[in-house]
């Protein structure tokens, strides 16, 4: 075949799903030249399975992709049909914003946004081949026709698309995603470019027919009232909308028949699916067979968008033959006339093992050549759309030759969900999950602007008058707060009828409103009778002073953690260390120092099989 | 800043004088908290001794001497203190627990070399031999620290980090799962669990100071019928006469009890009267309590005399030892032995066996070997409770129920389970030190284990 270049770019993404998107809008923000491949332009930033973007820990992944200055949080601004906030009965820490998508809007948008990006190309191809030179440098991709893209980075965001094949009862296809072609060229490139890859599995459920449901039998979940929006640049008024319920139905014993009689039918249980399927998304009939006792297994009714009247069933995720999935699904009470409009399947795909990486996503052993998403052995969409803003970010800082950057575990969810692929690596499709973040109190949702807006800024991709506006509001909650601890309220009758009011204790002496605040039991608003000088101040302000008051004792606990932390973290490991050279360290340590390459002393903590006799070898090797 | 590190720096056991060494920034404060200076309103120079007590609540624990030596010119370069005081390890451990609650944190193996090296007082030659100590050292100081738990106190320290991670799980998933409903714990049952953790880690923290084994010893009881020499066996292990020997049977009315010290553990040994019928009040008396002994102790030494046969007596304290650890002492080997191990092995699979005698010293040493290794192994299992013997347990077991009460203090603050997750781990994670395991990825295990959640 003729071997042809047809441009010269700085940055090229293959994919167009959740990383791709947001790795090319940051490459090409930045002013580089970046074009963007995907085997559909119809499938940019596609949603083929739930309809939904955030929920716990993914909420706050997604706010601190906005705060770095992303795409996605607008996105489903803009694009949402209903929203919630979950776990508002606990503690600021773990609300979690979700909002169901509009499934076609949210892509249409997106592609709207990346084709009126200056700097972008987006491109319908199948990259076959990634070009490295002799010195391990990337130099561009060669596509199907056999056309050459130049350029200086590569970033991988192949997503599910890798040999993908999907899987039902005794049906495999080769096909990616939602009947999507498969890239079926590139793994066999990148194992001869050395690059190790995985195989997992994962699922989707049916899509059924709204009409075929009868929705008195189930339980309406409709929005919240007050919608959040997930940008810090949305404004609430803005997006104002009429909501679309979700519903709730419940499997129960025939279900649970139906599925137990088919198991020889199933696919995973017959064993033709090999792929490591992930725990916390197992299938129905995984959990039929996994908790028989449990009576009944929830299904979430979700819209797919407003103009279609396909309804997803989170929690019947299968990969069981077309009738039993049939059967099953119109065992559920209001399901009984149900129409399945799409079936239910596990798809099987290839992916790296992310311990190739470096934290900035760059592979260790192919300069240039970065990768983000699903393909690094993560899952979900968000997971996908942060990997991909820092690939792209990196990207950037790689060319024009700055600091990467690499947000660290105490900083972001983003910091510990890449920490934990590329120290500890997958063997199962990484979920984020709000239990593995060591410094939950300090990773909220709400203060996601304040964690990383200074990043965002620093790399080029929030703009001048959003980052004025975050400083504003920075300083005045400082203000607030030292304002609260300044003002003392001298001992006063007032004071007391206030407190007793209050159902709190009176004081003996002065107080400050801050000690005051500190008070379970007194909130800012009720200390408006006894706080004169106070000016209005907006919600989200009054919101992070509540909270780093209230809190303040937790707060410091784990902020005194993250020095330790960090001390540790500062302690760095020279890129070119010979371990082979450190004759004390147990031969198990020595392998997986080698094999992961951890950049500081807190990161070689962390790897299993590295015990602290040889961290302090290390320490001690490292002095020298 | 580094933590302020401390340990017991002179050989366990016989020595008059201990050395505790403590070296940090903190070192000055926490001494200056727990020493009473004999010349009081005097400044602490650097490179000099003083004179006084180690007090707690205004009790004199100690009289002792402190070397202060303050930072740079010292071997960590940082500031340090020598406490030297009274060798026995009851005192040492005791003032390395005081240390400990104000604040020190018991040293790593090596760990004031290492920091030595660290703060550049070791030249580069060192190094290696630093690394070296540091490996080895780590390797008998983790096998002291966790191959020591293999009975009861394993099973119990694993017992309360299961019921830990229970509850962990459980708001975990909670958080992370809020629109599923499952059969978790309620609210209600987290708190009673959190509160009986936490008895549970204070009682068994607690046995360091108060246990047995440290301050009593081990009880063990030597018991068979008269005459068959308990208390030669007893005379031999202690090597002075103690026990009133004769060849009367029945001379022992009472039990006697003496301390003894093998290996690094006290062994409370009691003789007691020999068991059989007897007319003899008093005698009945003895018997009676022997009986008791057996029912007490932790660990029994049945002496039978292996050269005559086996009476109703043996086959009496054969049916009360049936569920006790016991070693079958085979006194007078020295005589022709009509009894031998394959009597009793069928019905005592468990049991070990050692020929002595007492009258020659035969086999004494075998013996001692044999009950340092059950002690070792943690089999010897006390009969009303467990103990801890190793300060770092003993660390980790404050550090817990320090964390737990944060649990409940989060509880009563009427604070959501997120708050009460952030001390329930670090009491978690304290338990694993113990016995030295920490399975990463443990809560979200759990979480997948426990519960159907999931698209």
């Amino acid at each position: 075949m003729t071997e042809y270049v047809i441009d010269v770019v700085d940055v090229i993404v293959i994919g167009g799903g959740h990383a791709g998107v947001e790795a090319a809008l940051a490459a090409a923000r930045s002013n580089l030249k970046t074009i963007l491949f995907a085997v559909s332009l119809d499938s940019i930033a596609m949603l083929p399975c739930n309809p939904s973007i955030g929920g716990t820990s993914k909420g706050h992944l997604v706010r601190e992709v906005d705060a770095l200055g992303g795409e996605m949080g607008k996105n489903i601004d803009k694009t949402y049909i209903q929203s919630r906030m979950l776990n508002q009965a606990k503690g600021p820490a773990v609300h979690s914003l979700r909002a169901q998508a509009d499934k076609h809007a949210y892509s249409k948008e997106m592609k709207k946004t990346l084709e009126n990006t200056a700097n972008l190309k987006i491109k319908q191809t199948e990259v076959v081949d990634i070009l490295v030179n002799e010195n391990r440098q990337v130099e561009g991709v060669k596509v199907i026709s056999g056309g050459i893209y130049q350029a200086k980075v590569v970033i991988i965001a192949t997503g599910t698309y890798l040999k993908a094949r999907c899987i039902y009862g005794e049906v495999s296809i080769d096909s990616g995603p939602n009947g999507l072609q498969a890239a079926n060229h590139l793994s066999e490139k990148l194992r001869s470019l050395g690059i190790e890859l995985y195989r997992f599995k994962t699922g989707t459920p049916a899509r059924v027919d709204r009409r075929t449901i009868d929705f008195s039998q189930l339980e309406e979940q409709p929005g919240d009232q007050n919608v959040v929006p997930f940008s810090f640049e949305t404004k609430e008024e803005d997006i104002k909308r009429e909501q679309i319920s979700c519903w709730l139905a419940y499997t129960n014993q025939d279900t649970a028949e139906i599925i137990n009689a088919n198991l020889d039918r199933s696919p995973l249980y017959g064993g033709v699916i090999e792929g490591t399927g992930p725990r916390y998304c197992p299938s129905i009939e995984d959990k039929i067979v996994r908790f028989a006792d449990k009576e009944r297994h929830q299904i979430f009714v979700e819209p797919e968008a407003a103009s279609t009247n396909e309804m997803y069933l989170a929690g019947l995720s299968s990969s069981l033959p077309e009738d039993v999935q049939i059967k099953m699904i119109r065992t559920l009470k209001g399901f009984e006339n149900c129409e399945i409009m799409r079936i239910g399947y596990a798809i099987e795909y290839d992916c790296i093992n992310p311990l190739q990486l470096k934290p900035t996503l760059e592979f260790k052993t192919i300069s240039g050549l970065f990768s983000a998403g699903q393909f690094n052995g993560s899952s979900g969409y968000e997971e996908a759309a942060a990997q991909g803003i820092i690939a792209g970010i990196n990207a950037v800082a790689y060319i024009k030759g700055l600091e990467p950057l690499i947000l660290d575990r105490s900083e972001a969810y983003i910091g510990v969900l890449i920490d934990d692929l590329v120290t500890k690596g997958a063997n199962e499709p990484y979920r984020m999950m709000t239990s593995r973040a060591e410094y939950r109190l300090l990773l909220r949702q709400d203060n996601a602007d304040l964690r990383l807006s200074d990043y965002g800024h620093q790399v080029g991709l929030l703009s001048e008058e959003r980052y004025q506006a975050f400083c504003v509001k920075r300083d005045a909650i400082a203000k607030e707060i030292e304002r609260l601890k300044q003002t003392i309220l001298g001992l006063s009758d007032d004071l007391n009828q206030f407190l007793e009011k209050q159902g709190s204790t009176p004081v003996k002496s002065g107080i400050s409103l801050y000690d005051l605040l500190k008070r379970p039991e007194i909130n800012y608003q009720a200390l408006s009778v006894i706080d004169k000088d106070r000016v209005p101040l907006s919600a989200d302000i009054l919101e992070q002073v509540n909270i780093q008051i209230k809190y303040e004792g937790y707060i410091n606990r784990q902020m005194e953690q993250v020095e330790k932390y960090k001390k540790m973290e500062k302690k760095l490991i020279p890129a070119d260390i010979d371990y082979d050279q450190i004759g004390n360290l147990r031969t198990e340590a020595r392998q997986k120092l080698n094999r992961v390459r951890p950049i500081n002393i807190g990161q070689a903590s962390r790897i299993s099989g590295v015990s602290p006799a040889d961290i302090s070898v290390l320490l001690v090797y490292l002095t020298h | 800043m580094e933590d302020t590190i401390a340990a017991i720096s002179t050989p366990m056991g016989s020595a008059g004088i201990g050395i505790i060494r403590m070296s940090g920034e903190k070192s000055m404060d926490i001494l200056k908290q727990i020493f009473q200076p004999k010349k009081k309103n005097q400044e602490f120079k650097s490179h000099t001794i003083r004179y006084g007590h180690i007090m707690e609540n205004n009790k004199v624990i100690d009289e002792v001497l402190v070397s202060v030596m303050l930072a740079p010119n010292t071997y960590t370069k940082e500031d340090i203190v020598e406490i030297n005081c009274h060798g026995g390890q009851v005192i040492m451990k005791k003032i390395m627990k005081i240390l400990i609650n104000k604040g020190a944190r018991l040293a790593e193996p090596g760990e004031f070399t290492k920091r030595a090296f660290l703060n550049g007082r070791l030249d580069l030659s060192q190094a290696e031999a630093v690394m070296d100590m540091i490996s080895a050292k780590t390797e008998r100081e983790l096998s002291g620290f966790a191959v020591h738990l293999s009975g009861e106190l394993r099973r119990k320290v694993l017992f309360l980090r299961e019921k830990m991670i229970q509850i962990l799980a459980n708001i975990e998933v909670g958080i992370d799962y809020p629109e599923y409903e499952f059969e978790g714990l309620e609210e209600s049952e987290m708190i009673a669990g959190i509160s009986s953790i936490l008895k549970e880690v204070e009682d068994l923290g607690n046995t360091y100071e108060n246990g047995r084994l440290i301050k009593d010893g081990i009880k063990t009881a030597i018991i068979g019928k008269p005459n068959v020499g308990k208390s030669s066996i007893l005379n031999a292990l202690l090597r002075a006469n103690r026990a009133i020997v004769t060849d009367i049977a029945g001379t022992t009315r009472d039990t006697l009890e003496e301390y003894y010290y093998l290996n690094g553990i006290t062994l409370k040994l009691i003789d007691t009267a020999g068991i059989r019928e007897s007319s003899d009040v008093v005698e009945k008396i003895g018997i009676e309590k022997s009986i008791q002994s057996i029912h007490q102790a932790d660990l029994l030494l049945f002496v039978i005399d292996s050269s005559s046969d086996l009476e109703a007596e043996d086959h009496r304290i054969l049916q009360e030892i049936k569920d006790k650890k016991c070693i079958f002492i085979l006194n007078k080997a020295d005589l022709e032995n009509k009894i031998t191990r394959d009597h009793f092995v069928a019905d005592y699979p468990s049991a070990r066996f050692i020929e002595t005698s007492a009258l020659t010293g035969y086999g004494i040493s075998c013996l001692e070997e044999v009950i340092t290794e059950l002690f070792d192994l943690g089999d010897i299992e006390s009969s009303d409770s467990l103990y801890i013997t190793n300060l770092r347990q003993k660390e980790a077991l404050v550090h817990a129920a320090e964390s737990m009460r944060n649990v409940i203090a989060s509880v009563e603050a009427g604070l959501s389970e997120e708050f009460w997750a952030i001390d329930l781990k670090n009491a978690y994670l304290e338990m694993s030190k113990i016995i030295g395991e920490s399975l990463e990825d443990d809560v979200v295990s759990q979480i997948f284990a426990r519960f159907c959640v999931g698209k």
